[in-house]
């Protein structure tokens, strides 16, 4: 992962049509994602439908990250402040470098001999565990999903289904192979195997790193949504507790959980609610039998303020990353989770990482998009995701115009804007399309590789219109 | 009423003999149409690439064109999509805000004009085919026209409708997108076609001519069928209008 940081501009674009185009001649593949894909579809109408009104609780969640999003620089201190007398230490961090030298510095001071981690994207985002290995830190990813990716060396493939493309005779032969387990088909048994490995690993490790999923300003307690209890034992068992997340996870009132914790869970996997929800106050009290000695928690902005000067896409800050978006987007579903190169894979992914990462680098994820609309249809806090793509797009003409392009718009517009001019240049174009279909133009020859373009017709409808006379068509 | 036809540049140079069902449609229902041929392109080709200073240009154009039409209708979701939601955005904070958001109040796509401005969904049509309807995102989404074309379908004469599992999907066509990313667009084409050949319909029936253009050109080109027929687009102001042969 550390080493797509180091992609030049022209190399994420290449990258991304070549994978792209393997991807798409991947039948097999392409038909098992749509397929892992049709449980959560039934589960999450099922859920959806257990709500009196949907729309509202989307309302309802928009506003509370709204609210919160647009009034950071009052919740952030109040949660900070609320956070600190709980007993937590705050820590923050500009940009993935410094989040990263804080948290190897908490680790050194810690002694730490053995690091567990529970399921934490933004992690993913600084590329921590490469910087922690690189110093010689031995990381666990506790959760199952994430567990499975990292013994197969690969970033996750969905940000809330880190491996959904990986088959489970796939999983079985993993585990043989780094376990010394004997093969099994069950799903049961899988975990059962990872649960044994990791027991023993949440004992020995000093330090438990953990994202966040919602801070809550009025109490100061992190919100921990989970299916395994991993990031439970994680944050309760070392003897050092360090959490990450980005400054746009601030919610104002524990109340506003009542309607985000559900809300993520039938959005982002199908769930009435998510088997683990944990709120985190600080370490372990006087008094108290468990819970870590200290708790740190590191605050990243890493580029996320830019999105927040930015009034028209600020609403992206809203995001609880629960997928809901990847889920029904046909571009993920028929390029995969790794073409994106990207720790935000899908819709989502593609409006904040130009963000992230550079406009003219990634801008190419924003063209990418036939603009279809699933994926703000189905935001449960109502991000205008597709709409922020054409932003994107128009933000990246403004400032780094493709030379051709633009001329080719420019010549669109002399056209468009004389209707001789377009009748005319139509006329021509009808008449000797059959004979442009035969040359390798670069537009045409595009389209007729895999699709045919019918015949045009002999008059256009202006034609017809004049030649019948008004009104007696 | 008075229509003023709002015909997408494509239906005019590809698709004619969709302007020509639309009008017919209106007229049967007593209502008069107009043309006005100063009328070329929405923009939207230039819009969504981001080319929004071109885009510009030619709404300002387009909005003049249609200054003083009590309704202006265009069978293509997309295209009047561009004018009812794009517009005002593209023009917003302009001079041009206010002619922008007055076009927009009086923009309609076809099947949704029918329905809920004329208060008709029996046009007295007759069509003797088994149809399934094609969902354009731009209609589906930005207009939110979803049961109108449904409804009008159900009250045609001889004609089953049939649904495919896949119906909010996109067709893979996205104007530009379909040659600037043709494998992801082909993919895309691959998964909503089937769903919709797989209903064994005799026609596709569309609201949009370019989502036509991209499901024919893939079904012709790749689909096995295991009758041995694959199924063709049309478009819904044609069925309405009568019957193809």
């Amino acid at each position: 992962m550390i080493a797509s940081d180091a992609q030049s501009p022209q190399l994420a674009k290449k990258k991304f049509l070549r994978d792209a185009t393997v991807h798409v001649q991947d039948t097999g593949h392409r038909t098992f994602v749509q397929k892992a894909l049709g449980g959560y579809f039934v589960s999450r109408d099922a859920q959806k439908a257990r709500y009196r009104d949907w729309e509202q609780a989307r309302d309802a969640a928009s506003l509370a990250k709204w609210s919160a999003v647009n009034r950071l620089d009052e919740l952030l201190p109040l949660f900070v402040a609320n956070f600190e007398a709980n007993g937590g230490q705050v820590h923050w961090a500009r940009d993935a470098e410094e989040a990263r030298r804080i948290i190897l510095d908490l680790v050194r001071e810690a002694k730490a001999k053995a690091i567990i981690k529970s399921k934490c994207m933004t992690s993913e985002e600084i590329h921590l565990n490469a910087a922690l290995e690189k110093d010689g830190y031995g990381v666990i990813e506790s959760d199952l999903g994430e567990f499975i990716q990292q013994l197969r060396g690969e970033p996750p493939y969905h940000f809330v289904f880190p491996c959904m493309h990986v088959r489970r005779e796939e999983i079985s032969d993993l585990f043989g192979k780094f376990l010394g387990t004997p093969p099994t088909s069950s799903p049961e048994e899988l975990t059962m195997i990872a649960r044994r490995h990791m027991r023993q690993l949440y004992v020995d490790a000093d330090v438990g790193i953990t994202g966040a999923n919602f801070l809550v300003a009025e109490t100061g307690q992190i919100s921990i949504t989970e299916n395994e209890g991993n990031a439970r034992l994680t944050a309760a068992l070392p003897r050092v507790h360090i959490s990450l997340s980005g400054i746009e996870k601030v919610v104002e009132h524990l109340d506003d959980l009542a309607v985000l914790l559900p809300i993520l869970a039938t959005a982002g996997a199908g769930q009435q609610m998510t088997c683990y929800n944990t709120l985190y106050a600080g370490p372990r009290r006087d008094g108290e039998c468990d819970g870590p000695e200290e708790m740190h928690l590191v605050l990243l902005d890493n580029s996320r303020t830019a999105i927040l000067a930015d009034p028209e896409q600020r609403d992206s800050l809203h995001c609880i990353r629960c997928g809901a978006c990847l889920n029904v987007c046909p571009i993920f579903k028929n390029v995969g989770g790794f073409t994106y190169g990207t720790t935000y894979q899908g819709p989502i992914g593609s409006v904040i990482t130009p963000h992230l990462r550079g406009l003219s680098d990634w801008n190419h994820l924003s063209a990418a998009s036939s603009l279809c609309g699933a994926c703000s249809d189905v935001c449960p806090v109502r991000i205008d995701i597709h709409h922020h793509l054409l932003h994107n797009r128009r933000n990246a003409a403004r400032t780094a115009p493709n030379r051709l392009e633009k001329f080719g718009h420019q010549i669109f517009v002399i056209v468009a804007s004389r209707p001789w001019l377009f009748a005319a240049g139509g006329a021509i174009f009808r008449r000797t399309l059959g004979v442009l279909k035969r040359l390798p133009l670069p537009l045409l020859r595009d389209w007729m590789a895999t699709r045919t373009l019918p015949a045009a017709p002999r008059k256009s409808f202006r034609q017809q219109w004049r030649q019948a006379g008004k009104d007696s068509l | 009423m008075k229509i003023s036809l709002f015909i997408p540049c494509f239906v005019d140079q590809m698709t004619p003999q969709v302007g020509v069902a639309v009008a017919q449609v209106f007229e049967r229902l007593g209502h008069t149409c107009e043309f006005r041929s100063g009328q070329t392109c929405c923009g939207q080709p230039s819009f969504n690439s981001g080319y929004w200073d071109e885009a510009r240009e030619v709404a300002i154009r387009a909005i003049g064109v249609f200054d003083g039409a009590e309704v202006v209708v265009g069978p293509s979701g997309s295209c009047v999509a561009m004018m009812r939601v794009f517009y005002p955005e593209l023009l917003k904070d302009t001079p041009h805000e206010t002619a922008a958001l007055d076009l927009a109040a009086r923009t309609f796509e076809f099947g949704e004009f029918l329905v809920k401005k004329l208060g008709v969904t029996d046009v007295g049509a007759r069509f003797p085919h088994r149809v399934t309807y094609h969902d354009g995102c731009h209609g589906l989404r930005e207009l939110r026209v979803k049961d109108e074309p449904r409804q009008l379908l159900r009250a045609v004469r001889d004609l089953e409708l049939l649904e495919c599992d896949e119906a909010e999907s996109c067709c893979g066509f996205g104007g530009l997108f379909s040659v600037k990313f043709p494998m992801i667009s082909a993919a895309m084409a691959e998964v909503k076609g089937g769903s919709l050949a797989r209903t064994q319909c005799d026609y596709i029936v569309s609201s949009d001519p370019s989502c036509q253009l991209q499901l024919d050109g893939w079904l012709q080109r790749n689909w096995r069928s295991p009758t041995g027929t694959i199924p063709r687009t049309i478009h819904l102001a044609e069925v309405l209008a009568g019957a193809p042969t």
